[in-house]
């Protein structure tokens, strides 16, 4: 009999382990002050947002600015993503959910750019508006899109580039995934603007890999297979790091240094703002993460309210490197 | 030892593997060695950057992580057990360390063992919830997978850990230890934990136990062998290895990322089967498991040097794994 018991309790504990386990995709909710933060408050408006990920400095710089402008405008908001980026199943279910809580508008940066075509009748059908940020959707619904502009941003990264390997030589990119829609424009941005613009730039290599464990990895093996290489670069944070890990650990830091080798990089954080300065690293592309998520709430009550918006919100780049990091308008930015 | 274990050890000695089956072990690794060796020579021939000491330092580097998990699962693996943690696993013992050393100001040797420890104890979970709870190994260990998944981000607060009071920290995988060489600790670490790993596998207690009871579980439990116990056991020395792992994939960084890990597990996995371990226990080497790391190494490396498409690389890899164990399933049909 007792011991029946204790392997029943057994069971329960570990089912209900399981079960927190499952639950577990990574939420928060954000209210003015004031509010109440389980039972949903009567006037202010519901914005549900539905983000690509989680994890990455960014997304936690995305939320940061819709709390902004929901604290300062007035909107309840809430902040979900599926735990590892580019996992579409565990978006449409967070994206079905948040339609079926009824908000008042929703906000969605889509793993997969036409995956999310069905739910988006659905909202449509409901009458939910859509706001979409960061990544285009393949959709009518949406009545905007809060976007850094991925191509011009990338083409910016190219230029630069060119700039500093004096506009000749071979080149290589470790590029984060080769299926998101950020993938695939700062992949073809940045070889865009060198077919068209670089005749004497030969890209010799494009390799996917946006865990910095793999990335290491891949960009030691393209600097070892091309010892002739005058430039990298990696298209987000966890290629980024990756590059400058692989210049480390083949011990290329001095040619990394003195411009021999020009290692650039895309987004923040902090191993990659301490490789911009300590040189590793001649510069970086950061968009403005903290503004995607403000303009995106923005412009959800803007539509709430009845206001029109435009077709698209562009929310910014910039180039940064050793000499500017420390501006203010730089630093506003950037994230740890 | 008293005289009823040394009979219980003799009992269990009974379910060592034949000579037979030790001979085909034998052949499966040479087999698998041959096709590292082709491999080898392939890429030499394809790439001059290939067969250089950086790059051939580079791939060692690059197997240490998956290897050491490697290692330790074939324990698992070996007793009739699969894990599918190790990798999140790993990841949540990357971010300990950021706990331990960071948070907490532990000096780094403390830490380190922490986190070793740490790991061990993620093991007896599953141990636990495996032998006692009788959870099947595939679905305790997904959860678990879930769970340190979860756990690696709440407790970081979803960004990386740095280690800006421990410089030392990135030394233990990084620091040179061959003058004139970049040969890193790290791999040197892993090339001791190989050693240890043979060894306890084919020379200990533990290692005869987790052979008789992959092969025959019952068998094993009537000759008086208390299976449960050394579930536990073996699911633990695996997590020793795992947070050795963690440890090490977060000082190569400097810094402990709360992200990634899922599919490593799966690499790990494909490493032992590719050396010979059976995935229905009973049957395995270390040696082999050693082997089948470094073949899935070079052949990730070697894709890369000669600059074959990213998504090509994944067919090639999912088909020598196909090969390698179809291979070991057809001569076992013939003997």
């Amino acid at each position: 009999m007792r011991k029946q018991m204790v392997r029943l309790v057994g069971a329960l504990v570990a089912a209900t382990l399981v079960l927190a386990a499952c639950g577990g995709e990574s939420s928060s909710t954000t209210q003015p002050s004031g509010g109440n933060t389980t039972e949903a408050p009567a006037e202010l408006p519901y914005i549900a947002l539905i983000s690509k990920g989680f994890q990455h400095q960014f997304w936690q710089a995305v939320k940061l600015g819709a709390e902004q402008a929901a604290e300062e405008l007035g909107a309840e908001v809430t902040f979900e993503g599926p735990e590892s980026e580019g996992d579409v199943d565990q978006q449409m279910q967070l994206l079905q959910t948040a339609l079926d809580k009824n908000p008042d508008a929703v906000g969605f940066a889509a793993v997969d750019s036409q995956a999310a075509g069905p739910l988006m009748e659905q909202a449509e059908s409901k009458g939910i508006p859509v706001i979409a940020f960061d990544s285009g959707v393949d959709s009518d619904v949406p009545v905007t899109t809060a976007t850094t502009d991925n191509l011009a941003a990338s083409a910016e990264a190219a230029k630069n580039m060119a700039e500093l390997i004096g506009h000749s030589g071979k080149i290589a990119l470790v590029v984060h995934d080769q299926t998101s829609v950020t993938g695939v424009e700062r992949r073809d941005g940045f070889v865009e603007y060198m077919e068209a613009n670089e005749p004497d730039i030969e890209i010799i290599d494009i390799q996917y890999g946006g865990d910095p464990r793999v990335a290491t990895d891949i960009a030691k093996a393209i600097l070892t297979a091309n010892p002739d290489l005058v430039g990298i670069y990696g298209s987000n944070e966890g290629a980024a790091i990756g590059v400058v890990q692989a210049v480390t650990e083949l011990g290329l830091e001095d040619a990394a240094k003195s411009g021999e080798l020009v290692v650039i990089g895309f987004d923040s954080g902090k191993a990659q703002m301490d490789a911009i300065r300590s040189g590793l690293m001649a510069g970086a592309i950061t968009q403005n993460p903290v503004g995607i998520g403000y303009e995106t709430v923005k412009a959800a009550l803007a539509v709430i309210n009845g206001d029109s918006v435009p077709k698209v919100i562009d929310t910014g780049f910039y180039w940064y490197n050793a000499d500017n990091i420390d501006d203010p308008e730089i630093q506003a930015v950037l994230y740890e | 030892m008293n005289a009823s274990q040394d009979l219980l050890s003799q009992g269990v000695r009974g379910l060592e593997p034949t000579k037979t089956s030790r001979m085909r072990s034998q052949l499966q690794q040479l087999l698998a060695l041959a096709t590292l060796v082709v491999m080898v020579v392939a890429f030499s021939v394809a790439s001059p950057f290939f067969f250089t000491s950086d790059n051939l330092i580079g791939i060692l580097t690059a197997a240490t992580v998956t290897g050491i998990l490697a290692l330790g699962t074939t324990f698992v693996i070996v007793s009739g057990g699969i894990d599918l943690s190790l990798g999140t696993g790993m990841i949540l013992c990357g971010v300990m360390s950021g706990v331990f050393l960071t948070y907490w100001g532990w000096p780094t040797w403390l830490g380190v063992i922490g986190v070793i420890l740490f790991g061990a104890l993620l093991g007896t979970i599953n141990g636990f919830n495996t032998a006692v709870l009788r959870i099947p190994p595939f679905i305790a260990t997904l959860g678990m997978m879930l769970i340190a998944q979860g756990l690696s981000l709440v407790v970081s607060g979803t960004k990386p850990i740095y280690f800006p009071n421990h410089p030392d920290f990135q030394d233990l995988m990084n620091l040179s230890i061959i003058p004139g060489q970049r040969f890193p600790l790290g791999v040197g670490i892993y090339v001791a934990l190989i050693a240890i790993a043979i060894v306890v596998l084919s020379r200990t207690l533990v290692g005869r136990y987790a052979f008789s009871m992959g092969s025959n579980e019952e068998a094993t439990e009537l000759s008086g062998l208390n299976v449960r116990r050394w579930k536990v056991i073996i699911y633990s020395i695996q997590g020793l290895f795992v947070g050795l792992a963690g440890v090490l994939a977060a000082s190569r960084l400097s810094s402990a990322q709360p992200t990634g890990g899922l599919g490593l597990e799966l690499d790990a996995i494909a490493a032992v089967v590719i050396g010979g371990t059976s995935l229905q226990g009973g049957r395995g080497s270390m040696v082999g498991t050693v082997i089948g790391t470094l073949i899935v190494a070079v052949l990730t490396n070697g894709l890369r040097i000669i600059a074959v498409p990213q998504e090509w690389q994944s067919v090639v890899i999912g088909c020598v794994i196909l090969v390698a164990v179809y291979l070991d399933m057809l001569r076992r049909r013939k003997t």
